[in-house]
């Protein structure tokens, strides 16, 4: 199948970027985007040309390295997956696709469509974890954990940490991403001693970073690839305010 | 022969009494120390917060954007602990039986029952740390079962545990990264090894954003850097993974040991198209209630639905009764070939085989099977465009996991004094073939409960470095240098991808699932060809003060025609089959893999010696299991 792509192209942090566009012909329905983007590749470096620079890595959907708004759709046009899940089945032949990185203040571009996404790991380092030693823990089965409990804490820590949600929403804010560690932790009781301080160091640095706030259109919980709720976003509030 | 530093001792008291007798470093001196850590996996993040806990310094590199997109992060199925919570039978010496026949005779009865006995506490820290295991309707942990054992000892996060256990560690690190006890550089490579006096002191690293390249000096460097699967090209791995911290390693004199021995999964996705870049994996897990199977008449063009119960050959359930569809991977994958090979397989490119829940949904009802496995489905339509509730999953052999690694002793210190190695990056616990579940435990164990006592006991030998000299690492920094220069100089018309391409199929073709002494000689030899055309042909666009990932690639490619030759060696010296490695010279009349314990129970641990490479033994010995044909039947 043959395919049009205007893709950003930008060439370091502080430079101005614009679209390019690439004509592809020898394309296959069941090629993944970023390989898609190998191909392309490939094309440029043997004519001459910069390869556009891509963040990619497990290409199953479970690292959250990759990801880019397509003609407009945070991730992919299909729902629940990444942009390595998604194939050129789920486009027409002769589509012109539109590709750029993640929008947000707080994650820049990098390069082209790779963006710096450590303000996550800041917001972790600000309280997303339970202050144990190794070697403290006491017996695993000591404390019961309901079925349906340890299920929704899965749903809530599922998040693979890719940004769509930041890059979907109107407002740039980080609300489901540090609502989902804060969820996860504080509906466990191993989490919930901290629960307190966890949420609001957290939800400062989360400020600190440039996020902007929630205002609960649910466009993130729309393109997470994991299907995480805005229920977590409503924890969050509700742990805030405990607090 | 080499000595792996094992403590006399009852088997079960080894480790014990290694810890009760192993030097210490009072805490206030600890923070005197530092320590280099490479990875931030599960065992790279794990020593780093291990350690900060204790009190050293630590600085932590990773080529990632972010700690959490190692690798250990794609896992799917679960971890393995002998808390014998079923009541089944399981106990410590159970696990370590099962690993140690699992791998077929080729590993360390000391590693391996010290892995068995650091698992239950290894699920009790995960827990701690939040990690959400399944759980039952009483609030207990839940178990299942997986290849290789008949009992259930697997503990799991639906189809994501890896991703839940490293964020378990990676949070573990945030924290003492927040204390300032941990130094993180993200977007950093290691180069090159440091050795001062013939130890391990420190790392040359490039900065992947600015092309920067930094020396970095310590009291000891742990390399946690992963497997090097990827080197077949199409595997199951991510794209980035790479063996060029633990190949610069070696080099610099760390032996590499049973470089061939990397496993091929049973379960993953089969070959699509030729554009392909990897290929994904489906949870072995899946083996608890599909059923594995190819048409009994060759070229059969049949849909599967159309194919009668009676004209379909279950060959796991048929030739191995007792395990049957959870026999060990080494064996399930190389029945899938003899299928395949016999013009059995299935699917568009005829290269796979088929797993079907069909009995499983009749017998439970689909809700249990979706509640058991709903994810790894979705992500199956997700990819295929197929829903495996109604029609077969096509599934397919591929390059997984790397149980080969630099060589350790029973401190997981490598021939270099000051240079640990952990988890895949390491040669240790899984002998010539991998159990499901064990390689998060692993690299776990490792990173927790082994490596913080053996290297506080390796530290407190060593004075702590106050002032670093002025020229160290610089002659590191010049070659690394100079070689990224010969790189770029190149300038000819293939890309490091395409390299990487063709290397990967040589190798999948001629040191595969089937290794025969004539077709690895050519396999050698095209290896070194294909070298020579690098070198003349290789092009890297761009400059190196950029973000290059075109650069990044070309060096690991360059790295990986240099371990593809010693895996060839290591393959072709070894003249019998143990567990992934099927010499076809050597197996028995039913097509089992065939042992030679006279010649060849040992570790093969290989010198660099300017590529030459110079075998070392280190011989096993079996006190407490006698080696025993490995049947599964």
């Amino acid at each position: 199948m043959k395919l049009t792509l205007k893709i950003w192209r930008q060439a370091s942090k502080t430079a101005k970027g614009s679209f390019e566009t690439y004509q592809l012909n020898d394309l296959h329905p069941e090629m993944s985007v970023p390989e898609m983007l190998d191909v392309l590749n490939e094309q440029l470096i043997l004519s001459d040309k910069e390869p556009v620079a891509f963040d990619s890595d497990c290409r199953e959907g479970i690292c959250g390295q990759c990801g880019f708004v397509i003609n407009g759709d945070v991730h992919s046009p299909e729902k629940g997956v990444t942009t390595c899940q998604t194939h050129l089945r789920s486009f027409k032949d002769g589509d012109t696709l539109v590709i750029e990185p993640f929008r947000a203040k707080a994650f820049p571009i990098k390069k082209d469509l790779c963006i710096d996404r450590r303000a996550f790991d800041r917001i972790i380092m600000a309280g997303g974890y339970i202050s144990v030693n190794t070697g403290q823990a006491p017996e695993a089965n000591s404390t019961r954990i309901s079925h349906e409990l340890a299920e929704e804490a899965f749903d809530s820590a599922s998040c693979i940490g890719c940004g769509a949600c930041v890059a979907t929403c109107k407002n740039a804010s980080a609300a489901l991403f540090t609502g989902a560690k804060i969820s996860h932790l504080a509906m466990l009781p191993q989490g919930s001693i901290e629960a307190g301080k966890r949420v609001k160091s957290m939800v400062a640095q989360m400020d600190k970073e440039g996020f902007g706030s929630c205002t609960m259109t649910k466009a993130c919980e729309a393109v997470c690839p994991q299907g995480i709720s805005v229920a977590n976003i409503v924890r969050m509030n509700k742990e805030y305010w405990k607090a | 022969m080499i000595n792996p530093k094992i403590p006399d001792g009852p088997l079960d008291k080894k480790w014990e009494w290694y810890i009760a007798k192993a030097r210490l470093i009072n805490p206030a001196n600890r923070r005197k120390y530092k320590a280099i850590v490479v990875g931030t996996g599960l065992a790279g993040s794990a020593i780093s917060a291990s350690l900060a806990e204790l009190g050293f310094q630590c600085e932590v590199f990773t080529y990632h954007e972010s700690p959490r997109r190692a690798h250990s992060v794609a896992a799917q199925g679960g971890i393995n602990a002998a808390k014998g919570y079923k009541n089944d039978g399981d106990s410590v010496w159970r696990m370590f039986y099962d690993t140690l026949k699992g791998g077929d005779f080729r590993s360390r009865e000391a590693n391996v029952f010290r892995m068995a006995e650091c698992s239950m506490a290894l699920i009790d820290q995960a827990v701690a740390q939040g990690v959400p295991f399944a759980r039952e309707y009483g609030g207990y942990l839940s178990n299942r079962s997986f290849g290789g054992v008949q009992v259930s000892r697997t503990f799991y996060a639906r189809g994501q545990t890896g991703q839940q256990l490293l964020q378990g560690a990676y949070q573990a690190l945030m924290r003492q990264v927040a204390l300032k006890q941990v130094q993180l550089n993200t977007s950093h490579e290691m180069m090159d090894l440091i050795l001062e006096n013939g130890k391990a002191k420190g790392i040359i690293a490039r900065n992947l954003e600015t092309g920067e390249l930094s020396i970095h000096h310590a009291d000891t460097v742990i390399l946690a850097t992963g497997g090097y699967g990827k080197i077949y090209y199409l595997s199951t791995l991510a794209m980035n993974c790479n063996g060029s911290a633990i190949w610069r390693a070696h080099r610099k004199g760390a032996y590499f040991a049973a470089p061939s021995w990397t496993q091929f999964h049973p379960t993953s996705l089969p070959q699509l198209g030729n554009h392909q870049s990897k290929l994904t994996l489906m949870s072995e897990s899946l083996r608890n209630d599909g059923r594995i199977w190819v048409p009994q008449k060759a070229h059969d063009t049949r849909a599967p639905h159309e194919i009668p119960e009676d004209e379909r050959d279950y060959y796991l359930e048929r030739k191995y009764p007792s395990y049957g569809n959870l026999a060990p991977r080494d064996i399930s994958s190389r029945a899938a070939k003899e299928q395949i090979d016999a013009g059995k397989g299935v699917g568009p490119m005829k290269n796979a085989v088929y797993l079907d829940f069909q009995t499983s949904i009749q017998r439970d009802g689909k809700e249990t099977i979706q509640k058991r496995y709903g994810n790894l489905f979705d992500m199956y339509e997700k990819i295929t465009g197929v829903n495996a509730y109604t029609s077969p999953m096509l599934i397919s052999p591929s390059a997984h996991f790397s149980m080969g690694g630099l060589w350790v002793d029973y401190e997981l210190q490598s021939s270099i004094p000051g240079l640990f190695v952990l988890g895949e990056a390491n040669f240790a616990d899984h002998g010539a073939n991998r159990l499901g579940a064990n390689s998060l435990l692993q690299a776990c164990v490792d990173g927790y409960f082994i490596a913080p006592h053996t290297i506080m006991n390796y530290l407190a030998g060593e004075q702590p470095k106050q002032q670093v000299p002025n020229d160290f690492g610089q002659e590191e920094l010049k070659l690394t240098e100079e070689r990224i220069g010969r790189l770029m100089k190149i300038q000819g018309n293939k890309t490091a991808e395409q390299f990487h391409r063709e290397l990967g199929g040589i190798l999948t073709n001629k040191c595969g699932l089937a290794r025969e002494k004539s077709v690895m000689k050519e396999g050698l030899q095209a290896i070194k060809d294909l070298q020579q055309e690098f070198y003349k042909y290789l092009k890297i666009p761009g400059s190196t003060k950029q973000l290059n990932m075109e650069l990044e690639k070309a060096a690991r490619v360059e790295d990986y025609l240099e371990l593809a030759q010693l895996i060839f060696h290591d393959a072709l010296q070894r003249e019998e089959s143990c567990g992934a490695h099927f010499r076809v010279e050597h197996q028995t009349p039913g097509g089992e893999a065939k042992r030679d314990d006279l010649n060849f129970q040992f570790v093969s641990a290989w010198e660099y010696a300017e590529g030459n490479f110079k075998l070392h033994k280190e011989d096993l010995h079996f006190e407490f299991i006698q080696p025993q044909e490995r049947t599964y039947a």
